[in-house]
């Protein structure tokens, strides 16, 4: 057998890719086989680590450095310094990203990124996401094993319940209760789905877990399954993560030789099938009873709720439908308990939150973070601040259904709770940081534009009310549009919201409410002075 | 226009060999379609008819789930097809420009094919991909981080 004595890991995120982290992988290859170490040394491309202000990335283990932005020409020095002497080549380390000393309960831990929490990344980028032995070792399916030997599923949901998780697709339900609805309904076949259809714009904090750490939903979903009484699975993943497919597809084939799924797992009467089911590009289907039609081979089409998933789901029978994010946190909380997990974040919104930061900053990407840091925060220290020194003007949170969030918002702590009482929503975790020279008008009509565009088309509402809100906007873009114009908006928004069947409709019309309540006055110099104040919209005089 | 169409035995010959892969069932109707799609470019009516056959599900139905999903298509597309995203991180971080200088260089608008049949143009919702935008995928490759300036070079790679 072969002793490993080193692992090398190199990201590959789409801007590795693009500043040569195929070149670098290929040199370390060349470099590892020159000096003869092929066979102490593995070597591993892996996701995206996060760090996208030095990519292309590579990270040695046992020592946990990390060396970039990494060049073709650098690898030499680094295998010979390394790998080859064991001294770390500390002109090619990449640079520490600073602790601002405001948020003092973060704490950085070796082998992560300082001024990070990861529960739910913790191992993405750290472990081959194609060795299933690398997730045993980094604890893996320990808490498959508590479950199922240990634990009655009662003793699941109250664990679940205690830590206080919410679920991380946007709504913010408590995941224990609906697992013990789930429990609770009666009927002899049951479903766990894990809704991996993550389509919102600005959101990709799924396709890093999948790709990174595809065993820890698989786990998930094991406990889920067992918890609520189900022995079949589905992941619904998007029809465009071609490589977290591949990847999960890999995954549930390892964890079926070793035991973990199938028939009697670890000796006990639960036996569990999982499937992946790849979407085929529908923003909708994120919805859980639409992803429940797209499974079934049909139009991603909502259904009308109450009946919910938990009683009425896939073929009619009970099913859990849970966002990756969400299942991502049950194994660390059943290995570690609900105290530890209350230890992050605020109190009503414990644990932590993957973000993607993305806009106008220096630096964006994703990072996880304990529930209720600030838009400040998140600019100065993740962002390293706004490009060019602009100014910050609004946040647009959890991709197009979220809210925009104005800058006067930017020290309110963002939890569930804090941010529904400033009346924003937090959303599924994407951060669209945009500064000075954005246009409200513009932006409220691109997001308008990918409403009317993915609206399902089953409901009135929805299909015709974003279609007009859009040729609103757009005239208005263009100069023409008129001051009985915003009373139209107002009420298309507030129809949108009452009148739609499913969450698209009926968030779409937020943007709208949220520019006329905080920009007001920027929108009606579009209107009464025909001019667009930063310069962006076309203001043709074109009509629609 | 000069785009070809696939000759019926090919098409046939996708269609079953996906059914083949999935298993007869309606469940598995998106898989299907999404490897046919993938295969022949596009969903022709041939296509539909022989799937409804094996299926055993009318074509309405079939057609009904076809055009709903964007990345299927049944009409034909060009050799290469640009899918540009359209969406709020990509539009705020330079995406505006970016789609100004395709069109530019292609000289057509949304959802038209070139005359002579080499690229059709499409906007896309997300795709997932954020943050190295502005985002466009031609074919199978996604490009991120795209200056105007470089649109005629990206698009000259592709024959």
């Amino acid at each position: 057998m072969k002793a490993i004595r080193s692992m090398v890991l190199v990201s590959s995120d789409a801007q590795s890719i693009a500043n040569g982290a195929k070149e670098v992988y290929q040199a370390l290859q060349r470099e590892i086989a020159a000096f003869g170490l092929e066979n102490e040394i593995s070597l591993t491309m892996v996701g995206d680590v996060g760090r996208h202000d030095a990519s292309p990335l590579v990270i040695i283990y046992p020592e946990a450095t990390i060396y970039g932005p990494v060049k073709q020409e650098d690898v030499h020095y680094i295998v010979e310094e390394h790998l080859y002497k064991g001294r770390i080549a500390a002109s090619m380390q990449a640079p520490v990203r600073e602790l601002s000393g405001k948020i003092a309960w973060l704490s950085a831990r070796k082998g992560t990124l300082p001024a990070e929490q990861r529960i739910v990344l913790e191992r993405a980028g750290v472990i081959d996401p194609y060795s299933i032995d690398d997730y045993i070792i980094h604890d893996g399916y320990q808490a498959l094993a508590k479950a199922l030997t240990d634990m009655t599923p009662d003793q699941i949901f109250d664990i679940l319940e205690a830590s206080g998780l919410r679920g991380r697709g946007g709504a913010g339900f408590p995941t224990g209760t609906k697992w013990r609805f789930v429990n609770r309904a009666k009927n002899d076949k049951k479903y766990v789905v894990c809704n991996a259809d993550e389509s919102e714009p600005g959101t990709f904090k799924d396709r890093l877990i999948l790709e990174g750490d595809p065993h820890s939903i698989i786990e998930a979903m094991a406990i889920a399954a067992y918890a609520v009484g189900a022995d079949e699975g589905y992941f619904y993943i998007r029809g465009e993560y071609v490589l977290a497919q591949e990847r999960v597809r890999k995954a549930i084939e390892q964890a079926k030789e070793m035991g973990f799924l199938g028939k009697n797992i670890f000796g006990t009467d639960f036996n569990l099938e999982l499937h992946v089911h790849a979407g085929a590009g529908a923003y909708i289907c994120g919805e859980e009873t639409a992803l429940i039609e797209s499974i079934e081979g049909k139009r991603g089409e909502p259904r009308p709720r109450p009946p919910y998933p938990t009683t009425n789901g896939l073929w009619g029978k009970p099913t859990l439908v849970n966002n990756v994010e969400t299942m991502a946190n049950v194994a660390p909380i059943l290995r570690n308990g609900a105290d530890w997990y209350r230890s992050f974040g605020p109190k009503n919104s414990p644990g932590t939150k993957v973000y993607t930061i993305l806009g106008n900053l220096n630096v964006t990407g994703l990072i996880e973070v304990p529930m209720g840091i600030t838009l400040r925060e998140v600019i100065a220290i993740y962002g390293k601040g706004m490009k060019n020194d602009k100014t910050f003007k609004l946040a647009q949170t959890g991709g197009s259904s979220g809210s925009i969030v104005p800058a006067i918002l930017q020290d309110t702590p963002m939890d569930f709770d804090s941010f529904s009482n400033a009346g924003v929503a937090l959303g599924s975790g994407a951060l669209l940081i945009c500064d000075e020279d954005t246009c409200v008008v513009d932006l409220a009509k691109t997001l308008l534009n990918f409403f009317r565009k993915e609206s399902c088309g089953k409901c009135n509402p929805c299909r015709i009310g974003n279609q007009r809100a859009f040729e609103i906007l757009t005239n208005i873009s263009e100069g023409t549009g008129t001051l009985n114009d915003l009373t139209d908006l107002m009420n298309l928004s507030d129809n949108l919201y009452q009148l739609s069947n499913c969450g698209l409709g009926q968030t779409a019309g937020a943007p709208i409410r949220d520019i006329l309540n905080h920009y007001r006055a920027e929108v009606e110099a579009h209107i009464r002075l025909k001019v667009c104040p930063t310069g962006i919209c076309p203001m043709s005089g074109k009509k629609i | 226009m000069t785009i070809e169409t696939k000759d019926s035995k090919v098409v046939l010959e996708a269609v079953q060999s996906a059914v083949t892969r999935y298993g007869a069932s309606q469940d598995e109707l998106i898989p299907i379609l999404n490897d046919v799609n993938r295969e022949i470019g596009y969903l022709p009516g041939e296509a539909l008819d022989e799937l409804s056959r094996l299926l055993k599900v009318p074509k309405s139905q079939l057609f009904s789930v076809a055009s709903f999903y964007r990345m299927l298509s049944t009409k034909p597309r060009g050799k290469h097809v640009l899918q540009f995203c359209e969406s709020a991180p990509c539009h705020v971080a330079g995406g505006r420009e970016v789609w100004l200088a395709v069109k530019e260089v292609l000289k057509i608008e949304e959802n038209e094919t070139t005359p002579d049949g080499k690229w059709t143009l499409i906007t896309t919702s997300c795709l997932g991909v954020c943050g190295v935008g502005p985002v466009m995928m031609i074919d199978d490759d996604v490009i991120g981080n795209v200056d105007p300036a470089q649109v005629p070079d990206i698009l000259a790679k592709y024959q």
